[in-house]
């Protein structure tokens, strides 16, 4: 993985709604667009525009943390896990923790 | 003034009259000969006098980008509601009838998101409090 990879990764966990968005398909894999934006109504949080979600999930997708496959016409969205790891064990590895 | 017919445009009417009766358990309500296509309503058996679903033909070019978008996306045409949504996954799944999105929890209501065959996905929701 080399740094522009990284960059990008980081860059798309740089927001708590992409987080969320992570988490969510990482508990549930294989969500469309419009069950990951009707997600925060079960969970009682504020819910995002349509918009603003689709634009995290290019910014994600970008960065190869979801994987995308199609049920029928219907675009489902799922997390790729192994950049994710890739990226912390490469920043983990900088560090030997001293406490 | 009142809603006396929504309706919702299918790829195909002789498909859709199937889906909505022998899938769904809708019942016909109206089916009347015009020129290549029907007006072909249907309605729930637990409301025979209520608001009849129009199944319209797609025949318009503004109608298949605006609902293969829709389908893209997993936004569904319209929304229908169960006692039960459990019991009816179960049944529609029987049925062979296939899921984009299977039971969630959606604030007041529980709800999933069927394909109707026709072009569309379709909601159903059982309200969390038993209201009907």
């Amino acid at each position: 993985m080399h740094d522009g990879e990284l960059d990008l990764v980081f860059k798309a966990l740089a927001h708590v709604g992409r987080r969320r968005i992570l988490v969510s398909l990482y508990e549930k894999p294989g969500q469309s667009l419009f069950e990951i934006c009707a997600a925060p109504y079960g969970q009682d949080r504020k819910p995002l525009s349509r918009q603003t979600i689709s634009q995290h999930l290019d910014a994600l997708e970008r960065a190869g943390l979801i994987e995308v496959t199609w049920q029928g016409r219907t675009k489902m969205h799922s997390i790729n896990e192994e950049p994710l790891r890739s990226a912390i064990e490469i920043l983990s590895s900088n560090f030997k923790w001293r406490s | 003034m009142k809603i006396h017919v929504t309706s919702v445009f299918v790829d195909n009417q002789a498909q859709a009259h199937d889906f909505y009766t022998n899938k769904l358990g809708f019942v016909v309500k109206n089916d009347i000969p015009m020129g290549e296509h029907r007006w072909l309503t249907v309605v729930s058996s637990e409301q025979p006098d209520g608001t009849e679903l129009l199944l319209e033909p797609s025949e318009h070019p503004a109608v298949p980008p605006y609902k293969s978008a829709l389908v893209a996306d997993g936004i569904p045409v319209t929304s229908f509601q169960v006692d039960n949504l459990d019991a009816e996954h179960e049944r529609l799944s029987r049925l062979g009838v296939a899921f984009t999105q299977r039971s969630m929890d959606a604030g007041p209501v529980r709800m999933a998101v069927l394909d109707d065959t026709c072009g569309n996905l379709i909601q159903l929701v059982e309200m969390k409090d038993g209201s009907r």
